[in-house]
């Protein structure tokens, strides 16, 4: 039975750039113990199809045209206080963030309890008894000892069940949810996706889950709807669009999603960004092109390097980067006066080599101190114990570390937010310029500009990029702006924190394709560090596996991921969501 | 000309946001004629109040010119000494601005460089400069004004130069006044600094210096903006309460708090034009510029928008 049909649904909202339309004509049908899918890139418009269903469309943005009809009743047509009485009993949402859809100054059973009763005639023992069921139905264990609890005392995979508890305590028969595990880790997110099965199943609950993973709709949903700058592009049975998609877009979607099954060289098929608007003067800046920044890159790393052949002695062979025994330790919070408070350690007895050319992927979930580790190479974070070395050379920890220091320059960092990585009150030149100025690479202006311009056309960027602002690109222009920057203090080593976790997956694909080229070329090394483990997948020679701030497992890439030794590193295989339809 | 003002208010939200305020837009217009008829006071003033023989006693206590016994030549009548009041009151008005302008000059330069630099270093000088702005805080800004005046006085005794005088109230309103600038600017900061592009200098190794000036300053000028044209009321005001008080700007050079001193001896004996006017002045000057300042806020902080 048809639950939920939106039909012919448009979407408007008015701008000072003028109407900006975010969906358009969007058809799409639920059925009763349905799993729909709702996929798609930033800017899609899959957000707005769920918030108009929840009739939380946020002013000024307007149904121009189209209705949404649930069991009989448009809810476009619904009052507010009507559509008040909906929410909760039928319709019921799941955020994507439990740290912030819970109120954390009330206890679970407060929450809970009230919601019952707010829909439900029945006292206040009948619905704690009926909240205790639930979070027993949602896997919590211990309901009954935990209810009393706060938001807070909870983890975020625990959390997101509570949220989903507080959903189901009114007996809802459609649910969207909005990205429900983006925020969470692999293990967590696969339970959270198992249960939101069940729910379909055994309730015949509808549910709309709207996600950019595509991974996750393999996982779970009936039916997909495949959504591309407001418009559908394709829909029908899960198997169908993803295993034979027939869409142009589609087909190069599912190009660009890392499978964890295998590696690529490449990603084929781009889906390329859409072009810098306003295009009116495309000037070149004079001797200005993508071979000139490559022939300068050479020259200067050939020139770097025999600077250092000369100085080094006999041993030349020194890894580019050694860690070994590294303890970080973070300072406490409150030192005692008199005892000493030892803080909370992030990371302890790490060990591993970096070669010239080597890739090396560090994996692990959130807490693990895959961060912390990068920070503590590049001195944001200062290390306690162990040692750090660069070409023979001991790094000290960051506060002790001398800004003079040639491995500053040697050692870059990308970020993984493109969005404060860029100073925005700086144009893309002075961003660009700042390292060649800084390390006294390029000393006239002409010849700076010149090289910006060429480095520009390198990461694939327009060259009249470097008069405009941060603030006027996308997250994977600006990502490869970011790979600029690094790439022009002539690094040895990147260190990549996660740097395409913000971006699509056809950004991404883009960005991964990118940084493959430039290793390839100028034979850097990388320390990849990703939650993604398709995406170390197709990036990592060797492998680091971190937990709680220790290594689980070290090795190969290819042994890694076909026949990982350690227990953990299994366990993260087995939960990674894999596009088995596609195999 | 109107479709490229269109088109600018795309590039520019700021004055999208302008075009849409009449409030702000009205603010804006009084603000300028009051500020640019100050300053062209030299040229468009009738009579200069500063040439004690531009006037003469005779002439001592006129209304204005549309009561019956007012005369054309004084528009707003004059004063006690025979001073044509809208000369005076574009005169005063001038120094007003002149001392508001400059001791918030120097209060913003003072507030934000200290600010900048406990944010970014934290650690020891944060916590005894922000607390030496606590107690600051804790006190009005008049008494601090008053005292630092006060002080100045006392130590440039007898015939202190005028001029020096004006200095000594610029420095006294700025440094009642930079505190604001210094929890502004620490705030910010505090935010920036945590950003990546923040790090990614300090991985290169950049001077804290450039960090703090290139990077992080521009980053954080729009709630410094902000508490600038607010704090511009402020400073005028300070300086009108102070010259009201007598420990203001010299006799000779009134400003616009002298001249509402000065009325105020009147305002009982019927000549009530030698205080209204130039309290209106400062009335129309402080509101909008407050209107300006709020503007500025409303505009600039995505939250209240």
């Amino acid at each position: 039975m048809t639950l939920l049909a939106i039909k012919d649904l448009t979407v408007r909202y008015p701008t000072r750039f003028g109407e900006f339309t975010a969906i358009e004509a969007i058809d799409l049908t639920i059925k009763e113990g349905e799993i729909h899918g709702l996929v798609g890139e930033s800017g899609a418009g899959k957000s707005t199809i769920g918030a108009v269903v929840m009739g939380l469309l946020e002013s000024p943005g307007y149904i121009a045209n189209g209705s949404v009809t649930m069991l009989g009743t448009d809810l476009t047509k619904l009052n507010l206080d009507d559509y008040h009485q909906r929410r909760g009993s039928e319709l019921g949402m799941i955020f994507q963030d439990p740290q912030t859809s819970l109120n954390p100054l009330f206890t679970i059973a407060d929450q809970l309890v009230t919601t019952i009763q707010q829909h439900n005639d029945v006292s206040e023992s009948t619905a704690r008894q009926q909240a205790i069921t639930l979070l027993d139905e949602v896997g919590i264990n211990d309901a009954e000892g935990r209810i009393d609890d706060y938001p807070h005392q909870f983890s975020g995979g625990m959390r997101q069940r509570v949220v989903i508890a507080l959903v189901l305590c009114t007996n809802p028969k459609l649910i969207v949810a909005d990205e429900p595990t983006t925020a969470l880790d692999v293990s967590i997110q696969k339970r959270i996706l198992v249960l939101l099965k069940q729910l379909a199943k055994q309730r015949g609950v509808g549910i709309l889950l709207i996600t950019h993973d595509i991974g996750v709709i393999a996982e779970v949903c009936d039916r997909v709807t495949v959504l591309r700058q407001g418009k559908v592009v394709e829909n029908g049975p899960t198997n169908s669009v993803i295993g034979s998609p027939t869409h142009e877009y589609t087909i190069g979607l599912m190009a660009a999603v890392p499978l964890i099954g295998k590696r690529l060289d490449r990603f084929q098929n781009i889906i390329v960004e859409e072009a810098l608007p306003d295009e009116k003067n495309q000037w070149r800046v004079p001797g200005a092109s993508a071979e000139y920044a490559e022939r300068w890159l050479h020259d200067n790393y050939q020139r770097l390097q025999n600077q250092e052949q000369a100085l080094a002695s006999t041993e030349t062979d020194h890894a580019i980067l050694a860690v070994s025994d590294l303890e970080v330790r973070y300072p406490p919070e409150n030192p005692g006066w008199f005892r000493k408070k030892l803080g909370h350690q992030a990371l302890s007895d790490i060990d591993f080599h970096l070669h010239r050319g080597e890739v090396l992927g560090v994996v692990g979930e959130s807490g693990s101190g895959k961060s912390t580790l990068a920070k503590a190479i590049v001195g944001l974070v200062d290390y306690t114990q162990g040692s750090i070395s660069s070409n023979g050379i001991v790094l000290e920890p960051g506060s002790r570390r001398s800004r003079k220091n040639e491995a500053r320059r040697r050692l870059q960092m990308i970020f993984q937010d493109p969005y404060s990585s860029l100073n925005n009150r700086r144009t893309v030149e002075q961003i660009l310029s700042e390292p060649l100025k800084f390390y006294s690479l390029v000393d006239s202006r002409a010849d700076r500009r010149k090289l910006v311009a060429s480095v520009l056309e390198l990461v694939e960027m327009p060259q009249q990029t470097l008069r405009r602002y941060p603030h006027q690109f996308s997250g994977g222009q600006r990502q490869r702006i970011a790979i600029a920057r690094s790439l022009l203090c002539l690094p040895d080593l990147l260190i990549c924190d996660e740097p395409t976790s913000a971006l699509d997956v056809s950004i991404q694909a883009h960005v991964l394709n990118l940084l493959k080229d430039l290793q390839d070329e100028f034979n850097m090394a990388i320390l990849f560090i990703s939650h993604n483990l398709a995406v170390v997948r197709q990036m990592a020679d060797r492998v680091v596996v971190l937990k709680d701030g220790e290594v689980v497992e070290q090795g190969d890439s290819d042994v890694f991921f076909t026949a990982p030794t350690a227990e953990y590193s299994k366990l993260l295989l087995r939960e990674t969501p894999s596009l088995s339809i596609l195999d | 000309m109107l479709s490229r003002l269109k088109r600018a208010t795309v590039e520019n939200e700021l004055l999208y946001l302008f075009l849409r305020k009449p409030l702000a837009q009205a603010a804006f217009l009084v603000a300028t004629v009051l500020i640019v008829g100050a300053f062209l006071a030299d040229w468009i003033a009738p009579t200069n109040p500063y040439d004690l023989t531009s006037f003469d006693l005779l002439d001592s206590l006129i209304p204005p010119a549309w009561t019956d016994t007012g005369e054309a030549r004084f528009v707003l009548g004059t004063d006690d000494q025979g001073r044509d009041l809208l000369s005076a009151i574009l005169y005063g008005a001038r120094l007003s601005l002149l001392v508001g302008l400059t001791s918030i000059a120097f209060a913003s330069v003072l507030g934000v460089s200290v600010g900048i630099t406990a944010g970014y270093m934290g650690g020891r000088f944060d916590a005894i400069v922000m607390r030496i702005a606590d107690i600051q805080l804790s006190l009005p800004a008049i008494l601090t004004a008053l005292l630092i005046d006060g002080v100045a006085r006392g130590l440039f005794p007898g015939a202190m130069h005028d001029d020096l005088m004006i200095v000594v109230l610029t420095v006294a309103i700025g440094l009642s006044l930079w505190v604001n600038f210094a929890r502004t600017a620490r705030a910010s900061t505090f935010v920036e600094k945590n950003k990546e592009y923040v790090q990614a200098a300090e991985i290169m190794g950049q001077h804290p210096l450039r960090i703090m000036l290139v990077q992080i300053l521009p980053n954080i000028m729009g709630p410094i903006m902000v508490i600038l044209a607010i704090d511009l009321a402020v400073a005028i005001l300070l300086e009108a309460t102070l010259s009201f008080l007598g420990v203001g700007v010299p006799a000779n050079q009134p400003s616009l708090g002298t001249l509402i001193r000065i009325g105020t001896e009147y305002l009982f004996s019927g000549e009530w034009w030698i205080v209204i006017f130039p309290s209106l002045t400062l009335i129309v000057l402080i509101i909008s510029v407050n209107i300006l300042g709020d503007f500025l806020r409303d505009a600039l902080n995505p939250r209240l928008r």
